[in-house]
């Protein structure tokens, strides 16, 4: 009897159980093959894996002056300008947008949502000719300018959202007890929308560590971020490079994926684009 | 309104400046010659250069667009009406993290795991699940398809595991207890509830199909590609920013009919509603 239950319940599960070990390989498997290049020493053809493993390419990508400090530090510094610039317009545009009397709202609205709405490849060829005239190709500015295009947009939304999720009554209150406007904003506005302002960082900052698009238009061949380092070793057929960049790209995003929910509330969530 | 005004100023001219006029100079310089003067000689140098790829784009965009939405409607519907706990938990939580890795990321994995001598043929020959000589590389159309569909299902996932949580359960539950299966259900009941979010899903999943550069330049070496990467191509070897800009006309067309489907779609429902 027992067993005849035990058996019932192991065919039930046993279907459930392929189906999560095909999801397993299909999202693992690519990810897997990225730690065995970034780890292999020796892998050619027929060998169906690697046949030595080490850290003699890890030795190589970090030793000291090679490329890819030099890419890591543009990178990070390229993102955290982006952020800069991107939040420095977004946050006053933001507040207009959730809490401020505005001619052609939903105009507006459309303006930051169109980006997103358009393959975005020709207006990057654009920039970049636009850029060559102003003599922007290659240097920093231009590159963080570039990046700033996909990074205000999704700032916008998420600081429009965040301060339209601020209780309203008790800014009130505050102003009802003699509190002036700017006061107001800092203690109360503010604070209360910060986790959605920390999110829309988060967001823009990864959006420039990984953006490629743009960069190679605008920035080769005289700025080298990790992308673009990454595609220049892959396409040169250095595949142990091109992993090792990769897994670095990965640091950031995987790391974000585990606190972003923490900052992006539900219900700042549920107002984007609204 | 002027507070307003003041405060969002800064935020629009930087929209102008890196959006719409960079926007409004790719379909001008499309019809432009080096005079000045109105031509459509740009247009036909596309057509004539790179037809195959503007098709072979559309059939790889169409490809990746109908995988995607079998394989988010499976995944979030089993999430939404699955009868083994253990196995909804786990699938939530593996099913996120392509949508957190970047793009350029995601052709490096593809362009060594799917290649002939990769890691996915090498597993399936030591599994006994393949014959060696069967072995073939999938980097061409396939492994497009493949890689933007592995990257876009969880948004496409997420999205719609959202719509199908927040639909009323009761008319689950009264078709369940009916005696529907757990398939019809989902295709006859849940279905056609989040429809709307599945095509926006998709649509979002299009733009970005026919925006990214990187995948296709790093898994497709020849003729016919991407659009995508014959733009990159027509700037970076010739400098040719008019054709480069008709071809741009071309993915903006492709995404148009498709948001103009949409609309329609969206349009015909709200009537039939009103009636």
């Amino acid at each position: 009897m027992a067993l005849a239950t035990l058996a019932r319940r192991g065919a039930a599960n046993l279907l459930p159980a392929v189906m999560i070990g095909l999801c397993a390989f299909v999202v693992f498997g690519p990810l897997t093959n990225l730690f065995l290049w970034a780890f292999a020493e020796k892998w050619f053809f027929p060998a169906r894996y690697p046949t030595e493993y080490g850290f003699d390419f890890w030795q190589r990508v970090f030793r000291p002056r090679a490329g890819a400090w030099t890419s890591l530090f543009n990178s990070v510094w390229i993102a955290l300008a982006t952020v800069g610039l991107s939040m420095a317009l977004a946050v006053p545009a933001g507040y207009a947008l959730a809490r401020l009397m505005l001619p052609a709202r939903a105009f507006i609205m459309l303006i930051f949502l169109l980006p997103q709405a358009f393959p975005s490849l020709p207006i990057f060829v654009n920039i970049a000719h636009m850029f060559y005239g102003l003599g922007l190709n290659g240097t920093y500015t231009g590159v963080v300018l570039v990046h700033s295009l996909p990074g205000l947009v999704y700032a916008v939304w998420i600081a429009t959202a965040a301060f339209g999720a601020v209780d309203r009554t008790m800014e009130e209150a505050a102003r009802n007890l003699g509190a002036g406007p700017m006061r107001t904003f800092r203690d109360i506005t503010l604070p209360q929308a910060f986790p959605g302002l920390v999110a829309a960082s988060i967001f823009v900052f990864l959006d420039s560590i990984d953006e490629f698009t743009g960069t190679f238009f605008v920035g080769t061949p005289d700025i080298s971020t990790l992308p673009i380092l990454m595609f220049n070793a892959s396409m040169g057929g250095n595949y142990q490079i091109a992993s090792i960049t990769a897994l670095i790209l990965l640091v950031p995003s995987i790391g974000f994926m585990l606190v972003i929910e923490r900052f992006l509330k539900a219900d700042v969530l549920s107002r984007i684009g609204r | 309104m002027l507070p307003g005004l003041l405060l969002i100023a800064p935020a629009l001219l930087a929209i102008a400046l890196l959006y719409v006029v960079p926007l409004a100079r790719s379909v001008i310089f499309a019809f432009v010659d080096e005079g000045g003067g109105l031509t459509t000689a740009h247009l036909r140098t596309a057509v004539e250069l790179y037809g195959r790829d503007v098709v072979f784009t559309v059939l790889v965009a169409l490809a990746s667009l109908i995988l995607i939405s079998v394989v988010s409607i499976a995944i979030a519907g089993y999430l939404t009406l699955g009868a083994t706990p253990w196995a909804v938990t786990a699938l939530r939580w593996l099913y996120r993290w392509p949508l957190f890795i970047p793009f350029i990321v995601a052709g490096q994995t593809a362009r060594s795991f799917l290649a002939r001598n990769g890691l996915m043929n090498g597993l399936l020959i030591d599994s006994g699940l393949m014959d060696p000589a069967m072995a073939q590389s999938l980097l061409d159309w396939r492994g497009l398809v493949l890689t933007f569909a592995w990257k876009q299902v969880p948004f496409v996932t997420l999205l719609l595991a959202g719509a199908m949580a927040s639909i009323d359960r009761s008319t689950i539950e009264a078709a369940r207890n009916m005696g529907a299966g757990r398939f019809r259900c989902l295709i006859e009941i849940v279905l056609p509830q989040v429809r709307g979010t599945l095509l926006v899903g998709l649509i979002l999943s299009l733009v970005t199909i026919m925006s990214v550069l990187s995948v296709p330049m790093m898994i497709i070496a020849g003729n016919p590609t991407m659009m995508t990467s014959m733009m990159a191509h027509r700037v970076t070897y010739y400098g040719d920013y008019a054709v480069a800009n008709a071809l741009g006309l071309f993915s903006y067309l492709i995404t148009a009919v498709a948001a103009y489907a949409y609309l329609r779609m969206t349009l015909t429902q709200h009537t039939e509603g009103a009636r």
